[in-house]
């Protein structure tokens, strides 16, 4: 392979510049150990397999005594992801609501829109936190004058308490078999579309992968519903026991984060139906397509491809927005990890590094996902 | 490519000069000023009062020090710290001396590259409850859902306490302890818990001090010391021998007032302490009448102790175990000779 001069020229600076921030960046690492041996300061993973010693005020997996703070960082790690999923779905449902209300020829709806958006998205989040903890859910009355809704579901400055089976692991079968039918039935379905576009006409089963995502989970509750223990929560001594807890915290961080990406969402989603030419509205108007079938099955899809970037920023910015939970004293990665394990053990060094790269592996994730989800569905050419 | 590799040779040495350079007292001498880590508010031990100015236990440990080593207790820039962030500011050079209401354990000793160097209050972790609850005892505290700072030993002992009565409980924890008051008071958990000193503070700015009362258990034992970077001996020599000296004054009855009388004393202990017999300070690297200078600006521990804490003070906290060893307490300076 002949190669000119130049070229060689320019690949070996451009070797030279790589190993040159190679050897930086080593020598940084070199650095930061020997002055963390020089000042006494201990430095290493083993912290990960000692117990903690300190309880956490809310987990998805058990975190029970003795448990080590490799366990914190995943109870860490999953309360972050939790509270980032739960909020990207509430700022999308939201958001789409939202899109709509300011698209809609009612005055009414477009001016609750338009006030949504401006006041959403203009409050800084960390105030839009303070809101609904301080403002909101502190003024809640204690447990003994809690808000009773036929005796099943109670709400108190402590939380929202409703009843739940003890099971708790076979809760989180369920919602796995239920997203595993949501995947499974959209294979199914292409599958059953194909041979219609080959066949000329639907097969028998075409209407089965609808009912695959409740089929998997109802088959599961039928087995084994009967041997679970439903609880009802009830006020023992200090607290309610039995049942699901949402903290205050939990709820707070959701809506504050939920509501306020929401109106962001909402103004790219508004965009990316705006950016639909006309003529589209116009023809399926004209084959005579209903309002809600034409934003369903023309406006939405053609949207689709320009929202999806500037989507992908928002949960990006839900992820690391969640972040402030910190302030209101939910347990997610930062407070757990970054927070408590920080100070217990002093190693600023190494448990600032896991928790930035949790926050980058999450991120890129969700962005390549998104950039799949781009390229083979909406055939994206980049 | 020069200005290249003389940036990084410039890098190195002004990193690697940090490694060398553990001389704290040089530095704080020609700086002019000493830098002192504090509370964010805490009652008693460092908070500033309404114009400003930082006052407390812990705030005239710093006080003294800087009197020993720069000659003017005033000459100290506080720098208000979250428990979270103390230590690591105190690693990385931030401050000179913490001086924070910091609790000497084994863990921070050995493995955080700081030392402490002594104990300004002993203290002990206890719980308060709200008197309807009709609570008597800690326990009785299973199921309850308990308010405590992030990042303290707080946390971990109560983890330890809970565990060895095999009781459960649920945690709230703040960053700031200001934020644990408040959710205490607006009912967001049953059970305050903290250091005691923290307690009887925290009382104070309650909506109804009286609805509260504080439960006789101390659940551990909390040494609060100033703590400085591990490897500078001659630096922690002074902040330790600042402390006894306030100590040593108490027991030899010389305090702010008295000591310009004392000067004409003949008890060769109190001649030494303040600098007329003996070479103390030189080897410190102080002047002669550093002790001098540190009980007339910043007084004796009594005086300290009861403005700050004690009788003369809102917290009221009789003296206990911070008591000198001779009145039955637990405060001894090591003999100045």
């Amino acid at each position: 392979m002949l190669s000119s001069a130049r070229q060689r020229r320019s690949f070996m600076i451009q070797l030279l510049v790589a190993l040159s921030v190679a050897t930086g960046l080593l020598y940084l690492l070199h650095n930061t150990a020997t002055n963390l041996a020089e000042r006494g300061i201990a430095s290493g993973f083993d912290f990960l397999s000692r117990p903690a010693g300190f309880d956490i005020a809310f987990s998805l997996i058990p975190f029970g005594e003795g448990a080590s703070f490799a366990r914190a960082f995943w109870v860490g790690v999953t309360n972050t992801l939790f509270v980032a999923g739960i909020s990207m779905l509430v700022a999308t449902a939201v958001g789409l609501a939202v899109a709509l209300l300011r698209l809609s020829h009612n005055p009414l709806f477009k001016l609750l829109g338009g006030t949504y958006v401006e006041i959403a998205r203009n409050i800084p989040l960390l105030l839009h936190l303070f809101f609904w903890y301080f403002a909101v859910l502190r003024n809640l009355p204690g447990p003994r004058q809690s808000l009773d809704f036929a005796g099943l579901v109670f709400l108190n400055i402590r939380g929202l308490y409703v009843p739940f089976p003890e099971e708790r692991a076979a809760m989180i079968w369920l919602l796995l078999l239920f997203v595993l039918g949501l995947f499974l039935g959209h294979l199914l379905r292409g599958r059953a579309v194909r041979l219609r576009v080959t066949q000329g006409r639907f097969p028998w089963w075409h209407l089965l992968p609808y009912g695959i995502p409740l089929f998997l989970p109802g088959v599961f509750l039928l087995a084994t519903a009967g041997s679970w223990t439903f609880r009802v929560p009830e006020l023992q001594g200090f607290n309610f026991s039995g049942g699901l807890q949402l903290i205050p915290e939990l709820v707070a961080l959701v809506l504050a984060l939920g509501l306020y990406t929401a109106a962001f969402v909402g103004e790219i989603i508004r965009a990316g139906i705006q950016s639909v030419p006309k003529g589209q509205r116009e023809a399926a108007g004209a084959l005579g397509l209903s309002r809600f079938d034409t934003l369903r099955l023309i406006i939405l899809p053609q949207a689709l491809r320009v929202v999806l970037p500037p989507l992908t920023s928002q949960y990006l910015n839900v992820t690391k927005n969640s972040s402030l939970a910190a302030a209101i004293a939910f347990p997610d990665l930062v407070l757990v990890f970054a927070g408590t394990a920080l100070n217990v053990t002093g190693q600023a060094v190494e448990i600032m590094a896991m928790t930035m790269l949790v926050y980058l592996v999450i991120s890129l994730s969700i962005s390549y996902l998104i950039h799949c989800f781009q390229m083979r569905v909406l055939r994206y050419d980049m | 490519m020069k200005p290249f590799w003389l940036g990084l040779c410039g890098l190195s040495s002004l990193v690697y000069s940090g490694l060398l350079h553990a001389d704290t007292l040089g530095e704080v001498r020609k700086r002019g000023v000493l830098r002192c880590g504090v509370s964010q508010g805490l009652a008693g031990f460092s908070s500033p009062d309404k114009s400003g100015q930082w006052q407390g236990l812990d705030v005239d440990v710093c006080r003294g020090v800087a009197a020993a080593v720069l000659g003017d207790a005033s000459k100290v820039k506080y720098r208000a710290l979250s428990a979270k962030e103390r230590l690591t500011a105190l690693q990385s050079g931030e401050i000179d001396v913490l001086s924070r209401n910091t609790t000497w354990t084994f863990q921070r000793d050995s493995q955080l590259g700081v030392d402490f160097a002594g104990v300004t209050y002993y203290d002990g972790q206890g719980f308060m409850v709200g008197k309807k609850l009709g609570v008597k005892s800690a326990k009785d505290l299973n199921g309850a859902t308990i308010c405590a700072q992030l990042g303290t030993t707080t946390e971990l002992n109560l983890a330890d306490y809970f565990r060895s009565l095999s009781m459960q409980y649920k945690l709230v924890t703040f960053e700031k302890n200001d934020e644990v008051v408040a959710a205490y008071d607006a009912g967001r958990c049953d059970v305050l818990t903290a250091d005691r000193s923290g307690l009887y503070a925290d009382r104070t700015k309650l909506k109804k001090p009286d609805e509260h009362t504080i439960l006789p258990e101390i659940i551990s034992k909390e040494p609060l010391g100033p703590a400085v970077r591990h490897g500078d001996n001659k630096w922690a020599d002074v902040v330790r021998w600042t402390l006894f000296a306030m100590l040593e004054a108490e027991e030899l009855k010389v305090d702010s007032k008295n000591i310009e009388a004392m000067k004409k004393s003949p008890n060769p202990a109190v001649r030494r302490l303040i600098g007329l017999e003996g070479d103390l300070g030189k080897n410190l690297g102080l002047s002669a009448d550093w002790a001098f200078r540190v009980v007339k600006q910043v007084g004796n521990y009594r005086e300290a102790y009861d403005r700050n804490v004690g009788k003369d003070s809102p917290l009221k906290i009789d003296r206990g175990l911070n008591a000198l060893w001779s009145e039955g307490g637990l405060q001894y300076a090591m003999p100045f000779r």
